[in-house]
């Protein structure tokens, strides 16, 4: 992972100033952001390792904990909301036994939640890898998940 | 591609070669490839046509084009001459599409849109939804190809930059937009002409000035910068490009666009379009030869609404979390690493190239008010909103300043879905508020909002019916914003955690008479005692729901009952007697919460009961109801 | 904000309190220039030391420049030629009330809060507890950490989740353990405890053994404090290793009378 941090810290210059798109760039890289990746950016960055942290913390994008080798990330938009979005989350919460933010201990599903995407018409919406679902039930969103192998 | 344009005259070459290859006449097969109709599998759509395009050997073009704004009938597919526009196409109907209405031209009526009453509508500017719109900015979105910087081109595009590098000066630029009346579509609705004026006054002793676009888009129910950002990106960029003529030249201005994380096909498509407009020399040194120098960077977002208000965009492009700065340091004079900024909403920017292209005269005969002497005097040009919700027509509606709620609920959103009743419609976001039938004639507009406690904000308007429980709305902003907010004032932070806490407390039954003061009372303080725009218009969904439902607050309050039946713990979920004892709900039931045997008729027991809705939505019989 | 430097090249420049006519720097503290003159004005999260920030939310006055006035709080706002600057008005009242029954709420177990709310006839709260105990989230051990150069602490979260913290809530290699943010905790949550050569500072998870005085044996400063001071300085840490009790004795010897 040195290496790769390396690369990307050497893609932006080693400026501070694109902390974020540093720290994009490691999640996509690694699915989460690990400890010791922090550690090496604040030391590659010259920047306290508490503004690291602090960013990763504020951006609701970030994981500090690993993530599944698949996300299911339900909208919570306003449209969404009215159309339960809640019931979703509160679905996969029964289902799988994780609350938005958590993983399942085999590593298998994130569940994560999202402040509107802008495909309100659709609501309620899920991404599950990335690949948009809209107008779900929570039985069609059961059966989107256990689909999804491995 | 083509070199780069080294002149305006180059530019104007190419558009008119593109032109005159261009057959009005043959027909082309437009997928909208929106997030919307993505979702819907629209790029499996478009490939699907394509291969069936090539193995019938017709002459047909096929194009993927953005955002046609009517999202909840994706996919859309228009075919064009005749600008036939089919909905909910799947890939079963292509073989049909391409023999009747490719070859014969003959529409296919069970894909054409069909309102309430049964009736149909071939072309796309008839569908209702269309007709009653005023579709300037998204006048290409269903035509072009966003990927192309030629289809842009060939529509007119660039045309307006050309314009003003070859016969405006940079000052004179800024007076036109200053007396265009141009006001910030992102919710703030300052005049755009006196920002750029502040901006190109202010001294920058290097020449550096920041020009950034706004496409943060973070209030929920909102979608119409995405469109515009997916479906037509270079028209973003021409309004930039101009910008930072007026306002950085001579100097060295320097472009950012602010994208969310959550779009991730509007990065993708921008930044096509700015690869493209560099290699033809739009953008970068020397731009069309007039010695202005201009490049745009992409910035991605991280995931925090914060980061829509100026101050704090500009602290995350720095690399500091999104805290938003105190105000009377003036962006415009110091900004973004210290520089003069100059910051505008993606719809402001879009808007630039149209007035440009079609004059004062016509912008300012759209909209309200009068700005001839004031361009705070009125609000001119036309708005994008994203009606979504209760209304049969969902999508996005782009009409005149001024026009009234009634009209585009009503006329263009075709009203309540059959068997729904309106009851309130919330107008930006979470800075905004919920307005009742009573205020449906109040003419949308940067001011009239206001007053009645809402505001137009960057347009989202969510549609609301009898379902909808309004302290549950309420509820929903606050604890939307409690986490949202940066945290820094207390007012704020502290401020949200104990509305969120009352206010909670009332969907729960355990609301307290005092509550309806006390949530006056610290809405107030909120209100005046924080640093940023969050804060400060934090109480708005609040207080214009404790103004419009009273009674529906004092309901829970005083009633425990949840007239909307939504709040989980004022009201029961009921199986009455036409359930035939299937066992279908028991089998889904988590909480073990329904007794019954086969063919008996079930119960739910009250105290184990979730209140989730599995149940009802399995229930084939429609055996189960929910009280309050 | 302007920096002692900055403010001494700045013009003199005269604004209005309460209608009486006050001299200032350009560019200072309103708060800060406010309280020179002797008005009172009630804060948590200012100290001349820092940079403002504005947390607090207690200081605000009302402000007008040329036509308008607003409300603004005044540790964050320069002072400027013209100004007219209003105390307590009926509005800064009511919100300041407000702003310290939340106070109240978020941190109950703060003497110094409630020792201020009470000063400003506030005496209970209608809101409900808040966790964080006596942690006001108002940055000043943040700023101070910051401004010796050691950059230990920092904001985490965002929202009604944002805290003071060690990243991952443990013990910060960078911390040299000396104290400051102690010192400039308006709450007093911070608490630096030394016993048994060690010392604690529980909040950041910090236990660092402390260097013994030369001369008195008594353990006085943490190790690697004076380390990092030894290395600033480029001074022996022999030369730093007497407490500060035994070192002006030392000095006092120095300075006996012939």
């Amino acid at each position: 992972m040195e290496n790769v941090l390396e690369s990307i810290l050497a893609s932006h210059d080693h400026q501070p100033s694109a902390l974020l798109a540093i720290l994009q760039d490691i999640q996509r890289s690694e699915n989460w952001l690990p400890e010791e990746a922090l550690v090496q950016v604040a030391d590659g960055l010259k920047v306290p390792l508490t503004r690291v942290y602090g960013m990763a913390t504020f951006f609701s994008s970030f994981s500090l904990k690993p993530r599944g080798r698949h996300v299911c990330t339900v909208c919570m938009g306003t449209a969404c909301h009215v159309r339960g979005a809640q019931r979703l989350v509160e679905h996969v919460q029964r289902d799988y036994g994780i609350a938005p933010g958590e993983t399942t201990p085999d590593l298998r599903l994130t569940l994560e939640t999202v402040n509107c995407v802008g495909a309100c018409a659709l609501g309620p919406l899920a991404i599950i890898d990335g690949e948009y679902h809209g107008q779900l039930s929570t039985q069609k969103l059961g059966r989107l998940l256990k689909t999804v192998k491995e | 591609m083509e070199e780069r344009f080294r002149s305006v005259t180059d530019l104007e070459a190419h558009r008119r070669q593109l032109t005159a290859a261009h057959d009005p006449n043959r027909t082309v097969v437009a997928v909208c490839a929106g997030t919307g109709c993505c979702a819907y599998g629209a790029r499996r759509l478009a490939e699907a046509f394509r291969e069936e395009i090539d193995k019938s050997n017709l002459e047909v073009e096929l194009r993927v084009t953005g955002c046609h704004g009517f999202c909840e009938r994706g996919p859309a597919v228009e075919i064009y001459p005749q600008g036939i526009f089919y909905q909910r196409v799947k890939e079963a109907d292509i073989p049909e599409i391409l023999a009747e209405t490719v070859r014969n031209g003959v529409a296919i009526k069970r894909l054409l849109y069909s309102d309430t009453e049964g009736r149909t509508y071939e072309r796309e500017h008839e569908v209702p939804f269309y007709l009653h719109q005023t579709r300037v900015l998204l006048a290409f979105n269903g035509q072009i190809n966003p990927d192309s910087i030629d289809d842009y081109i060939a529509a007119g595009g660039y045309a307006a930059l050309g314009k003003v590098l070859q016969e405006h000066k940079p000052e004179e630029l800024v007076d036109l937009i200053m007396r265009s009346g141009l006001r910030g579509r992102g919710g703030g609705g300052f005049p755009t002409g006196i920002k750029w004026q502040s901006c190109r006054k202010a001294p920058a002793a290097d020449g550096v000035r920041y020009i950034l676009c706004n496409g943060d888009e973070g209030d929920p129910g909102a979608f119409m910068d995405r469109s515009l950002m997916e479906g037509n990106p270079h028209l973003i960029l021409e309004g930039m490009i101009i910008g930072a003529f007026a306002i950085g030249y001579p100097g060295k201005p320097r472009g950012y666009i602010y994208v969310r994380n959550e779009y991730p096909l509007a990065v993708e498509r921008l930044g096509r379009a700015m690869e493209q407009a560099r290699q033809y020399g739009l953008l970068g040194k020397n731009i069309l030869g007039t010695g202005l120098d201009f490049d745009v960077l992409i910035n991605k977002g991280g995931g925090a609404f914060v980061c829509g208000e100026s101050t704090a965009l500009m602290a995350s492009i720095e690399g500091f979390v999104g805290e938003p700065r105190a105000k009377h340091i003036h962006t415009a004079e110091q900004g973004l690493f210290d520089k003069p900024t100059n910051l505008n909403n993606v719809e402001t920017w879009a808007n630039v190239p149209l007035i440009i292209n079609r004059g004062l005269e016509w912008f300012t005969s759209i909209g309200t008010g009068d700005v001839s002497k004031d361009p705070w005097g009125g609000s001119k040009g036309t708005k994008i909103f994203a009606l979504v919700g209760k209304v049969n027509n969902t999508g996005l509606v782009e009409v005149p300043m001024g026009a009234t709620l009634r009209h585009i609920i009503w006329d263009v959103g075709g009203g309540p879905p059959p068997g729904k009743k309106f009851k309130a419609v919330q107008t930006g976001g979470p800075s905004g508020g919920c307005l009742p039938e009573s205020l449906l004639d109040l003419q949308v507009d940067f001011d009239r909002l206001t007053d009645a406690g809402s505001m137009m904000g960057s347009g989202g308007m969510i549609v609301m019916d009898e379902s909808t429980c309004m302290v549950d709305l309420a509820r929903y902003f606050l604890h939307f914003l409690a986490e949202e907010s940066c945290g820094k004032c207390i007012s704020c932070r502290e401020g949200l955690a104990q509305l969120c806490a009352i206010v909670d407390r009332i969907c729960k039954g355990e609301g307290r008479e005092d509550d309806l003061q006390l949530l006056k009372d610290l809405s107030a303080t909120v209100q005046a005692a924080s640093l940023c725009g969050l804060g400060q218009s934090a109480a708005n969904p609040l207080l214009s729901t404790m103004r419009y439902f009273e009674e529906e607050y004092r309901a829970h309050i005083t009633g425990h009952r949840c007239p909307a039946k939504v709040c989980k713990t004022l009201i029961r979920y009921v199986i009455d007697e036409k359930c035939d004892g299937c066992m279908a709900c028991n089998a889904q039931c988590g909480a073990k919460a329904i007794q019954g045997g086969k063919k008996a008729r079930h119960a739910i027991d009250d105290l184990l009961c979730t209140r989730c809705g599995v149940c009802m939505d399995v229930c084939k019989r429609n055996a189960i109801h929910v009280e309050s | 904000m302007l920096s002692h430097e900055e403010s001494q090249v700045r013009s003199v420049v005269e604004f209005k309190v309460q209608g009486r006519t006050c001299r200032g720097t350009q560019g200072e503290s309103l708060l800060s220039a406010l309280r020179h003159h002797g008005f009172e004005v009630p804060s948590l999260c200012f100290h001349e030391a820092v940079s403002p920030y504005g947390a607090c939310r207690l200081c605000l006055v009302e402000v007008k420049k040329g036509r308008r006035s607003k409300l603004t709080t005044s540790c964050n706002y320069p002072v400027q030629e013209g100004l007219e600057v209003q105390l307590d008005t009926d509005e800064v009242v009511r919100h300041r009330r407000i702003v310290l029954q939340l106070l109240l709420a978020a941190a109950p177990a703060a003497k110094a809060v409630r020792d201020l709310a009470a000063l400003h006839g506030v005496e209970e709260t209608p809101f409900v507890p808040r966790p964080g105990e006596d942690c006001i989230q108002c940055g000043m051990c943040v700023r101070i950490c910051e401004l010796v150069g050691v950059n230990a602490l920092g904001f985490a979260g965002r929202g009604v989740r944002k805290h003071v913290t060690t990243p991952y809530e443990k013990a910060n290699l960078a911390c040299v353990g000396c104290g400051a943010c102690a010192d400039v905790c308006p709450t007093g949550c911070v608490k630096v405890v030394d016993a048994d050569e060690f010392r604690t500072i529980e909040r950041w998870h910090l236990r660092v053994p402390l260097t013994a005085c030369a001369a008195c044996g008594r353990g006085f400063a943490p190790e690697v404090h004076l380390t990092r001071m030894a290395g600033q300085a480029k001074m022996e840490i022999a030369r730093l290793a007497t407490c500060p009790k035994c070192r002006g004795r030392a000095y006092a010897a120095d300075f006996r009378l012939p």
